[in-house]
């Protein structure tokens, strides 16, 4: 994006307008001058506890007290109950692998990757989780394969978050 | 049936029909602006119908966005083509957008609200670069606690399908490749389809992955594109058409955001979507359709095949087939025209492009052309299917099964 702006400015230097040929169609194009930076931001206050729980090595799902359906991702309200009382209860780790995938063409925000496998796996306590599969060789990976969750560091930039890896 | 007939008498509703239709070319189109493309579509419906602008009682854009810079592309639609002052609104439901507007434009005049109402999908994709289209079509699904951290990509959440599908059925990656194969035969024979070259399963094999078991050509491209549908009361679909093509059923439904949620292919009883087997019952049911067995009533289907996998669980979630018998009717090349069921024979949002929001309208632009027999010199005599039920479907989802929309043509009138 910052490179198609860089055109603009150079093209309206040139031609006094930001408008540029398409690569392949040869196509006038204008380019907007304006770039539109998105980062979001939100907020976590009702499930603050998972992320203390990360911190602490934990990932946390939250239970239902009245009717004990388990939430994950968690949530702080029961649609069924209409009750906002919640137990959280710490995951055990211990999962089998049900479907994944490897992401060969990712996102833009995600470029700095080298390709990533993403599983989803079901949880002894009921719960399914995505998250990535750290796995050497993906010819190793099988149906219904054990593996276990746990809260890593995610580099390059260093947040906690969680992932999975074989257990068997 | 009779329970549904009679909410429908007291209410007063009325049977509507589609009167008009419209397509732009499909591919990237560097060439126009948003409000331009829309209305090669929205022209060509209103000659379509004979209709003009002062017509239209309400203007539906199905209009995704994010990657385009108008913000209101419903309003500078409405400019553009001079629909201007009906209202109008801009409606989303991720690749369902326009199948979501046909439903609003449908009840519209059903209720009486209007008489004439214009669903109009359009999408210009290629206004952003491709890694920010995959970066919005990657949020598509929970963005928090499924893309924040782990990057999920549109192909990444079907390719998950396409995995517990293979585990359960075993399926291989050049069964998927057959229906490529076949999408891309059909949509080198429509005029208006993004990719008019035939392939081979090789073709399908020898593509690099995007996210595996799928590869660049299980999946659609991105595209740029519009089509309008035009939609009447009986007393002015009598007016102005001899062949009005009926609503005679429409099914919707909602799955997890989050992709984790999914209890059907996780619990490996079989590979699906919920909202689409939901959407069909409902949109059945509305028609007085049984669900199951269910091609026989069909003459010809466009479903969402925005990957190859999607295609295979659509013939199972629309009950055509029993569940892992889709995989039979591709071994078989039943779903070509003069099998159990022709399906995408347009080229379908694999060959024939899909502009997200534009997809639905597109399904039902072809589907009507088809019932009209008007298909077969529009694009090629080998692509018209034979009309004997007098009946087609459209199936369009949403994201990965987030959103379900089933709609029934039918030549036929709904009630008497």
């Amino acid at each position: 994006m910052s490179n198609l702006g860089e055109i603009a400015k150079k093209v309206i230097e040139e031609k006094g307008l930001p408008l540029m040929e398409e690569a392949k169609t040869k196509l006038p194009l204008y380019i907007s001058v304006r770039e539109l930076p998105l980062r979001f931001q939100f907020g976590i206050s009702k499930i603050q506890k998972f992320f203390d729980g990360l911190r602490e090595g934990k990932i946390y799902i939250t239970q239902c007290k009245k009717c004990g359906e388990k939430f994950f991702p968690p949530q702080a309200d029961c649609p069924k109950c209409l009750t906002s009382d919640m137990d959280w209860v710490p995951l055990s780790g211990e999962g089998e692998l049900v479907t994944c995938t490897m992401i060969a063409v990712k996102p833009s925000t995600y470029a700095h990757y080298k390709d990533y496998i993403v599983g989803i796996a079901q949880m002894k306590e009921g719960v399914r989780v995505l998250a990535w599969l750290n796995v050497d060789d993906p010819g190793k990976i099988k149906p219904r394969m054990k593996v276990k969750l746990s809260v890593v560091k995610r580099e390059p930039e260093g947040f906690l978050t969680y992932e999975f890896t074989p257990a068997e | 049936m009779i329970e549904f007939f009679a909410v429908w008498r007291c209410f007063g509703l009325r049977d509507v029909a589609i009167v008009g239709v419209g397509h732009s070319r499909f591919g990237n189109r560097f060439d126009v602006r948003i409000d331009e493309l829309a209305w090669e579509a929205v022209g060509e419906a209103l000659k379509d119908a004979g209709l003009s602008t002062r017509d239209i009682g309400f203007l539906v854009t199905g209009c995704a966005g994010g990657w385009s810079a108008e913000n209101l592309p419903a309003v500078v639609c409405s400019e553009y083509c001079g629909t201007l002052p009906s209202g109008s609104m801009r409606v989303e439901a991720a690749c369902a957008t326009s199948s979501a507007a046909v439903a609003v434009a449908y009840n519209f005049v059903a209720s009486g609200f209007v008489d004439v109402a214009l669903a109009l999908g359009v999408e210009k994709m290629h206004e952003s670069p491709t890694p920010v289209q995959i970066e919005f079509i990657g949020r598509a699904g929970n963005y928090f606690w499924e893309f924040e951290s782990f990057g999920m990509t549109f192909p990444g959440y079907y390719a998950m399908h396409a995995t517990g599908y293979m585990w359960k059925y075993g399926a291989k990656e050049e069964d998927l490749a057959e229906i490529a194969v076949k999408n891309h035969y059909y949509a080198s024979m429509n005029p208006k389809a993004q990719f008019r070259q035939k392939i081979t399963v090789e073709t399908v094999m020898k593509s690099r992955y995007i996210a595996w078991p799928l590869k660049l050509f299980d999946c659609c491209p991105l595209t740029d594109g519009s089509a309008a549908i035009i939609l009447a009361s009986e007393d002015v679909a009598r007016k102005i058409t001899d062949t009005p093509v009926w609503i005679s059923g429409i099914g919707t439904a909602t799955g997890t955001a989050n992709l984790s949620k999914r209890d059907m292919f996780l619990k490996l009883e079989y590979s699906g979507l919920e909202s689409a087997v939901e959407a069909a019952k409902k949109a059945y049911r509305m028609a007085g359709l049984d669900y199951g067995d269910s091609a026989k009533y069909f003459d010809v289907a466009c479903v969402h095949d925005c990957f190859t996998i999607a295609e295979l669980m659509a013939y199972e979630d629309l009950g055509f087939c029993k569940r892992g018998e889709g995989l039979k009717l591709v071994r078989e090349k039943q779903t070509y025209n003069g099998g159990l069921i022709p399906v995408n024979i347009d080229g379908g949002l694999k060959a024939k492009g899909h502009p997200i929001g534009a997809t639905g309208c597109s399904m039902m632009y072809s589907l009507t052309k088809q019932l009209r027999q008007e298909y077969g010199k529009y694009a090629s005599s080998e692509a018209q299917a034979t009309i004997k039920n007098g009946r087609a479907l459209a199936h369009n989802v949403g994201g990965t099964g987030h959103y379900a929309y089933v709609t029934i043509l039918s030549l036929e009138k709904p009630h008497k």
